[in-house]
């Protein structure tokens, strides 16, 4: 296997947790500890009512395509073997949304409200990105 | 301390547009600082406030120094603003703020880049947009995407289709046809945006802007010394910013921050959509154009689609809609042209004949950008309210 050449994200102080319970194939979100939300990217400061204080809660795993795009163009040499691939934004169960790409189909089958599962992606030896794949029972 | 009619635009400059390997960062908007301070009538010194952007591929300290001290111009409020591409449209707001609070009394605000060959140019960095870790690991990469998300939900929720945005691309590519400083002037039809590449589906290549080399800059000052310049003023009848969530944590990605940021200009200005003679809307992608048509008011929610349809938005329709040729066909300067361009159309015998609006007496600018999160609006009029 060759050196990943795809970009990572940086494990600042914030993020540190969630990249280390992707790592464990055990993703956990930031949920505020006050009004209960969760929320992410993961932040110091619950915007919803300012308090500070977090736990971290293991996520479901389970979700729904609130967007689906086919990247058509390739952005640099290390995806130009992808495309087209998908990206989609994946609401959780949890009631946040993310960024991830739903994978194991064809990337324009991926339509809005089909319901994934998580999965994970051991891209180097410190991070594991959350991916999803379709977890049948779509519905109309 | 109303901020209706306080100020005017009295001076415009535009560079050419497209590629201009023969020019630096600094020097494109030197350039269009240059014409907008001449076409006002007035020299460096006359000039006490200066507003700019942090060039992408040159970040610095104070771009609004370094372009302020490069042009002769000693200012008493100068600072660089960063709301992606409704930048611009912020810049002529705050301007308005500074000459009310005798900060300063009259502004330059400049925009320029050069997006197309700056590749070129030796950098000094790169900005960032502050969520890469959450969008470039998953291959979210380019403005497109982002734009073909809010395409997507509108195709989704309201039954939108792609010859619904490709009507957009039309439309604003006839204007560009006519417009002597456009970089694509040959006209297209609805097959021929729906039979050019994917980009990210649902966009195709026509769907998208331009990138551009380029600069513009407007000169601001008080509406009761706009008298005094040679060109006829265009005055400032309201403006409205409305900057919301990103795509992540918005409700909705098809209500964007046009909605607050145009009722805010609606309200200082006391006109509505239906008082506009034309609109020069942000249109870096076709469908942005559909949903901010929809936020300000011009047809409702989930309509915009049809709306557009069938020459509504060309000149000699309803609404003509970026009557320069937009992003999408003149040039993607972020949207100064936009307003240099609504200066023009108010002012009168400033753009060829045939695509100048009749009588056009109020329009509306709009600017967005911050991957979808920031909005801003202006309206401007040809008479003093």
């Amino acid at each position: 296997m060759g050196e990943y050449l795809k970009p990572l994200p940086s494990k600042n102080l914030d993020a540190k947790p969630l990249w280390d319970s992707c790592k464990h194939h055990s993703m956990a979100l930031q949920r505020c500890v006050s009004c209960g939300q969760f929320r992410y990217p993961p932040r110091s400061l619950c915007p919803n009512c300012h308090a500070t204080e977090t736990e971290w809660r293991p996520v479901s795993g389970r979700g729904r395509v609130y967007v689906s795009l086919v990247m058509c163009h390739s952005y640099g040499p290390a995806w130009e073997k992808d495309v087209p691939y998908n990206v989609s934004i994946i609401e959780l169960e949890e009631g946040v949304k993310i960024w991830s790409n739903v994978i194991g189909c064809p990337p324009d089958e991926v339509k809005i409200g089909d319901p994934v599962v998580l999965v994970y992606e051991d891209v180097t030896e410190e991070i594991s990105l959350p991916k999803f794949r379709p977890a049948g029972n779509r519905t109309a | 301390m109303s901020a209706k009619g306080a100020c005017a635009i009295v001076g415009v400059g535009e560079t050419a547009v497209g590629k201009l390997p023969e020019m630096t960062t600094l020097g494109v908007q030197l350039e269009a600082i240059g014409r907008a301070v001449k076409d006002a009538g007035l020299g460096p010194k006359d000039i006490n406030g200066l507003l700019a952007i942090q060039p992408s591929n040159d970040p610095q300290r104070s771009y609004a120094l370094t372009v302020a001290q490069a042009a002769g111009i000693h200012p008493s409020y100068a600072t660089d603003l960063a709301v992606g591409g409704a930048t611009p449209v912020a810049m002529v707001a705050h301007a308005v703020m500074a000459i009310m609070t005798g900060l300063c009394s009259t502004v330059v605000c400049v925009l320029g880049h050069k997006q197309a060959t700056g590749r070129l140019e030796p950098r000094h960095g790169h900005l960032r947009d502050g969520n890469e870790d959450f969008e470039e690991p998953f291959g979210l990469l380019g403005a497109p995407a982002v734009h073909a998300a809010v395409a997507a939900r509108h195709m989704h929720e309201f039954g939108t289709k792609n010859e619904q945005f490709a009507a957009v691309a039309v439309a604003i590519r006839r204007h560009a046809s006519l417009n002597a400083n456009a970089t694509m002037r040959k006209p297209i039809t609805i097959k021929d945006v729906l039979e050019s590449r994917w980009v990210v589906k649902p966009f195709h290549l026509l769907d998208c802007c331009l990138v551009s080399d380029g600069a513009g800059a407007v000169v601001v000052t008080s509406a009761d010394r706009a008298r005094d310049f040679p060109k006829p003023p265009v005055y400032i009848w309201g403006f409205g910013e409305g900057h919301t969530d990103g795509p992540l944590q918005s409700s909705s990605l098809t209500t964007l921050g046009g909605k607050r940021a145009s009722e805010m200009a609606y309200r200082m200005a006391g006109v509505g959509p239906k008082d506009m003679d034309f609109a020069q809307i942000y249109d870096c992608f076709t469908a942005i154009v559909i949903v901010t048509l929809e936020d300000y008011g011009f047809c409702a929610k989930g309509e915009g689609g049809p709306w557009v349809e069938n020459g509504r938005i060309e000149i000699g329709g309803d609404l003509p809609v970026n009557t320069h040729g937009g992003l999408l066909s003149q040039g993607h300067i972020e949207g100064m042209l936009h307003i240099t361009e609504a200066v023009k159309q108010l002012r009168g015998h400033s753009v060829e004949p045939e695509r100048q609006v009749n009588d056009a007496k109020l329009g509306i600018v709009s600017g967005h950008g911050a991957s979808l999160s920031a909005h801003a609006t202006l309206i401007l009029g040809r008479d003093k309210p």
